[in-house]
């Protein structure tokens, strides 16, 4: 049970308004979520597939964009290496707020299958993630699946969480 | 010199700071059309590419070190991220490679999969090449009934191995599988559709007014400059030079299917792309030939070879011997004899090479991966000169770069 009690009509229901506000804006969010074209290895091909015709992300209001500034989502779809995570870094930074990444697949999340000299142990290590997606290479409906569960993220966020930094793991 | 703590790229050839009137800039490495991550340093004179330098290793994964601590076997599902577009042409490769050190015969049967699954991979590849590459031209369409198609083929491999992109579905010495049931049929429904589907993209592009002037007399390769770059695959005989390795060196059972290779002569970018669109045709008329071929082979899929290959998993699970067998191959892999072999084979990218030197221990002591796209990439420093910034784009779609198998 809870303890406090809100009182929703205070100050003429702004507590009300502010709840609903979010809502709405929340609801647009994630309901016009464009992903950079950012394809890093295999996982590119798949992320292509899940924007063509048969998985056809433009229903989702997912429309690819090729420049940092003009998106939400970066989905690393693919190998990072220690030569590109810096170029990885400034397009993060580059991508104006709100924002929000998926890391695709098990080079994306871990390394993967390439635990050698050259390959970064994981995005996280370089950018905060939001979404991690199994799978090498995952298939066009787990993309589809991840891009949901991060709508469902976006709409149970206040509209203005986005402005608190993240970490990194 | 380099300095070490700053991020600024390093070329012996390049001066960045300047006084003409060139600016330099950076094509990549994310950039919508450059395939992958190619990252092209471009020296433009007004909007004329005065020099190109491409700087690869931005996917350098380190696979021919993986290979030097992996068994052979190991090693086999890492060829499929090489190459990703067409996994099956790595995997076969690969696969070959390790056959002729260790002297093998593989089963008709397992060679007619193959030999489908190798051009089913084709034509994969060779949509997904017109896809992007008419996408980065512009034409959108192209693209998405390019990828319907292509999701076709993803079915019959998904329904063969149960992977889409990364398949592994060769093993050494032969296919793990039997083709499932209702498979050929599922696949000859596929061929009879795809020369309507590939008529459509041809009446789409073949006289589309903006195709043409992107395409027409862009990116000419002269015969001798394909021949000294090193250029293989569509990318030489487009320059009209007949040179197929299913053809010059057959293997597998490219002898008994009776296929042409065709050649492009006007050398430019649009010849590539009647090149492309006539070789789909070739591997269609290829796997109507297998379709027959497999219904008289013999039920063996895998080389009766028990000191490298296990036992089929029958004669494992009731025959002391072969599951011991099969426990020391697991475990610590096949010991090939001392020897060194180099096979290529024609993936849709080209010339395909694996060089392995065994020195008898379960772990290859070298392996060289001889990617074609790693040449067609290094021909770009002398085929973007002179050419216009916005061809730039035509000339590296037209390429059929994939930089899994460049970086490796």
């Amino acid at each position: 049970m809870a303890q406090h009690k809100i009182n929703y009509l205070a100050e003429g229901g702004l507590p009300v308004a502010l709840t609903t506000v979010d809502k709405l804006v929340q609801w647009g969010r994630s309901n016009s979520l464009w992903p950079l074209t950012y394809g890093l290895a295999c996982c590119a091909i798949e992320m292509m597939a899940t924007g063509a015709s048969r998985y056809d992300f433009d229903r989702f209001g997912t429309i690819f964009r090729a420049s940092p500034r003009q998106s939400d989502v970066l989905v690393i779809a693919g190998t990072l290496t220690k030569k590109h995570s810096p170029f990885m870094r400034r397009l993060y930074d580059q991508m104006s707020e709100p924002k929000w990444v998926i890391s695709m697949g098990s080079c994306a999340n871990t390394g993967g299958m390439f635990n050698t000299y050259a390959t970064v142990q994981g995005a996280d290590r370089i950018i905060p993630v939001d979404i991690y997606l199994p799978g090498c290479a995952p298939r066009p409906e787990t993309l589809q699946y991840a891009l949901m569960l991060l709508q469902k993220k976006i709409r149970t966020e206040s509209a203005s969480k986005a402005l608190k930094p993240k970490r990194l793991v | 010199m380099q300095k070490v703590n700053r991020l600024q790229p390093f070329f012996e050839n390049l001066v960045f700071e300047r006084d003409d009137n060139h600016m330099i800039i950076n094509f990549g490495p994310q950039h919508p059309s450059s395939h992958g991550q190619l990252r092209l340093i471009l020296e433009l004179d007004g909007e004329k590419v005065a020099k190109a330098v491409p700087d690869i290793g931005y996917l350098h994964r380190g696979m021919e070190k993986m290979a030097e601590n992996m068994i052979y076997n190991e090693f086999l599902p890492t060829t499929d991220r090489m190459d990703y577009i067409a996994s099956t042409s790595n995997n076969y490769g690969f696969a070959l490679a390790v056959e002729r050190l260790l002297d093998l015969d593989v089963p008709r049967r397992a060679k007619v999969i193959r030999m489908m699954l190798l051009e089913l991979s084709r034509i994969t590849s060779h949509l997904f090449w017109l896809a992007t590459h008419a996408l980065d031209v512009g034409a959108m369409t192209i693209f998405l009934y390019c990828f319907r198609e292509r999701e076709f083929a993803m079915d019959l491999f998904e329904d063969y191995c149960g992977a889409r992109l990364t398949h592994s579905a060769v093993r050494i010495g032969g296919v793990p599988l039997d083709l499932p049931k209702g498979w050929l049929e599922n696949l000859a429904k596929f061929l009879d559709k795809l020369p309507n589907d590939i008529a459509d993209y041809e009446g789409l592009l073949d006289q589309n007014r903006i195709w043409k002037m992107r395409l027409e007399d862009v990116g000419i390769i002269t015969p001798k400059m394909a021949q000294s770059w090193g250029c293989s695959g569509p990318m030489l005989r487009g320059s009209g030079i007949a040179w197929d390795l299913r053809k010059e060196e057959p293997y597998e059972l490219y002898d008994e299917v009776e296929f042409d290779v065709p050649v492009s002569e006007t050398c430019d970018s649009y010849g590539r792309y009647k090149l492309h669109m006539k070789e789909l045709r070739e591997s269609i008329k290829i796997l109507q030939q297998l379709i027959p071929m497999y219904k008289e082979t013999g039920p063996e899929l895998m080389a009766h070879a028990p000191s490298y290959i296990s036992a089929p998993k029958e004669q494992i699970m009731t025959q002391n011997y072969s599951l011991m067998q099969h426990f020391v191959l697991v475990t610590q892999g096949m010991r090939p004899p001392v020897g060194e072999v180099y096979v290529a084979t024609e993936s849709p990218k080209g010339e395909l090479g694996f060089y392995i030197n065994s020195q008898g221990d379960p772990y290859p002591y070298r392996l060289k991966l001889r990617a074609p796209s790693f040449w067609h990439t290094s021909i770009l420093q002398e085929l973007l000169v002179g050419t216009y910034l916005a061809d730039v784009v035509t000339i590296i779609g037209n390429a059929n770069i994939v930089f899994g198998e460049i970086d490796r």
